[in-house]
């Protein structure tokens, strides 16, 4: 213990002698893992290339700028598609959303044993793969175009809204679920009145939230052919045209600051 | 009106929190709990509109037995009784209108409710309610912006909304202040006085209680200690109730300061 008795004083320490010393030690061994790895990656670098890497970065830099101004009335359309995958794939995860969150949180369940674990699945298979995967998938599915991008997206927010929201669910006040219940109400009064404004900010917030990650997302699923502005992004890589990539890289960046604002205008306006 | 007949409710951690209840309140008549933390109180409130299911025994209310009850019969039961709550138990982002009007929920289906359809007999009820405990130009007012006192009300009037044959009043001034408590332990007592309803109420002030009852029970661990008048309540049997304690001051003081409140106003 770290409190020790010398000389009629009690002396106070953090840790016992035993614990720094074992405190020491895992510093140490921390230290050469670290160092072990620096020289694995080390030995594994072509060094050549990294020393090269500012100039051709400079390179790069000189035939990018400046941007070709006169593309943007190409890149008009898959913006729009782009905005249109990522608002259409977050509506269709939210209607989905909705029943999983209420069948996975734990005071919301019809059964704990049977259905929440179902729901949890949904919810950690949905969210583990990444959406370019999904879009991926989609794409040998129901073959390339926009409509691969909304499904891709939409299955993948279906996870994160749902966890968000059954965790929200979870943390509601029962008081006020049990005083609804003693009025008589039946299970899905209770449900609307007892449960739902309690989450209804939760749910504003992540609805927007995730809207805006989707819009960010959205802009890549082209690079795999499912349509947006990723498409015209690879198709000016692949032809080495990079007025036209820095053109796109802006038109990106001002569309995900516009989505940010809205989505911090619309959650200051909720809470 | 009510009578619990050896009602038992055994936790899952095998706390027993009532052992064999025998209880009957006639109606009319507001019955005051006392006893201290931990004795069964809310669980006995709870076990008769079964927020809590009872483990074993029966509860009748009038000539229906609840405990066996399915579902509907069961929503049909607890609308003859209005619950009312420590913390309120409003729903903070409702209005106060919404909030009394949910006392309602029993008689109206769902979509009425959902998209807020009531009946204008049960609007009208509810101008009336929130008139008579002062809350009129609260009305539209959310509930988180009330005070203590007024959220209270509200709750109040959402219990009676549902024109019930009894109150479960569980601890209603435990989260405020003596003058605040004073007044709302008088609204319920006049409200059941005006309506004849019978109520049973939870209360730790036994000074309070004694005021405004006509009967106390007095529970400890679960059983019935006392069952009498208020003015019986002597310091022996608060000992018996809540364990040893000087009880000789704590009665008197509290009588001579009910009387002092009750002169000052």
């Amino acid at each position: 213990m770290p409190v020790i008795e010398k000389n009629g004083d009690t002396i106070w320490h953090r840790r016992t002698t035993k614990q720094s010393l074992a405190h020491s030690a895992m510093w140490l061994v921390g230290l050469a893992i670290f160092a072990y790895c620096w020289q694995q990656i080390s030995n594994a670098t072509t060094w050549f290339f990294v020393w090269d890497a500012p100039r051709i970065a400079s390179d790069i830099w000189t035939r990018a700028t400046p941007p070709k101004w006169e593309y943007i009335s190409q890149l008009g359309r898959p913006i729009w598609d782009t905005l249109n995958i990522a608002t259409l794939g977050t509506l269709i995860a939210l209607c989905l959303a909705v029943p999983v969150a209420f069948l996975a949180a734990r005071n919301t369940t019809p059964s704990a044993l049977f259905i929440r674990p179902v729901a949890l699945l949904i919810i950690v298979s949905t969210r583990s793969i990444n959406s370019l995967i999904w879009a991926l998938l989609l794409i040998a599915i129901i073959g390339p175009g926009v409509f691969a991008g909304v499904v891709a997206i939409a299955i993948r927010s279906i996870g994160f809204c749902a966890k968000l929201l059954y965790e929200a669910i979870e943390e509601i006040d029962e008081v006020q679920v049990e005083a609804i219940t003693a009025t008589g109400a039946s299970r899905w009064q209770v449900m609307a009145y007892g449960i739902v404004p309690q989450i209804l900010p939760a749910f504003a917030g992540i609805a927007v939230f995730r809207w805006d990650i989707n819009i960010r997302e959205s802009t890549v699923l082209g690079l795999v052919g499912a349509g947006g502005i990723g498409l015209q992004l690879s198709a000016s890589l692949n032809v080495l045209a990079w007025p036209q990539v820095s053109l796109i890289l802006l038109v990106i960046l001002a569309a995900v600051v516009i989505s940010e604002w809205v989505s911090a205008k619309v959650r200051g306006a909720i809470i | 009106m009510l009578k619990l007949k050896k009602l038992v409710k055994t936790y899952r951690t095998g706390d027993q929190a009532l052992k064999s209840i025998e209880l009957e309140v006639p109606e009319g008549q507001v019955l005051a709990l006392i006893g201290p933390s931990g004795a069964g109180k809310s669980t006995l409130i709870r076990c008769i509109n079964r927020l809590v299911e009872p483990t074993s025994g029966e509860v009748w209310l009038g000539d229906i037995e609840l405990t066996h009850l399915k579902s509907s019969g069961l929503r049909r039961a607890r609308r003859e009784m209005g619950m009312i709550f420590q913390e309120y138990a409003l729903v903070e982002r409702l209005t106060v209108m919404e909030n009394v009007l949910s006392g309602r929920l029993g008689y109206v289906g769902f979509w009425r409710s959902l998209t807020r359809r009531f009946p204008q007999s049960d609007v009208d009820e509810a101008f009336r309610l929130l008139d008579r405990v002062g809350l009129l130009a609260m009305a539209d007012k959310r509930a988180d912006e009330l005070s203590g006192g007024q959220r209270q009300r509200v709750g109040i009037c959402r219990a009676l909304i549902q024109n019930p044959k009894l109150l479960l009043v569980d601890e209603p001034t435990a989260s405020l202040d003596p003058k605040t408590s004073r007044q709302i332990m008088r609204l319920i007592c006049e409200l059941c006085t005006e309506r004849g309803l019978a109520a049973i109420i939870n209360i730790h002030d036994v000074a309070l209680a004694q005021m405004f009852v006509q009967r106390v029970v007095g529970l400890r661990f679960g059983a019935v200690e006392f069952d009498g008048p208020p003015e019986a309540l002597t310091p022996d049997v608060l000992t018996t109730i809540y364990g040893e304690e000087d009880w000789e001051a704590t009665i008197k003081k509290v009588d001579d300061d009910g009387n002092e409140i009750e002169a000052a106003e």
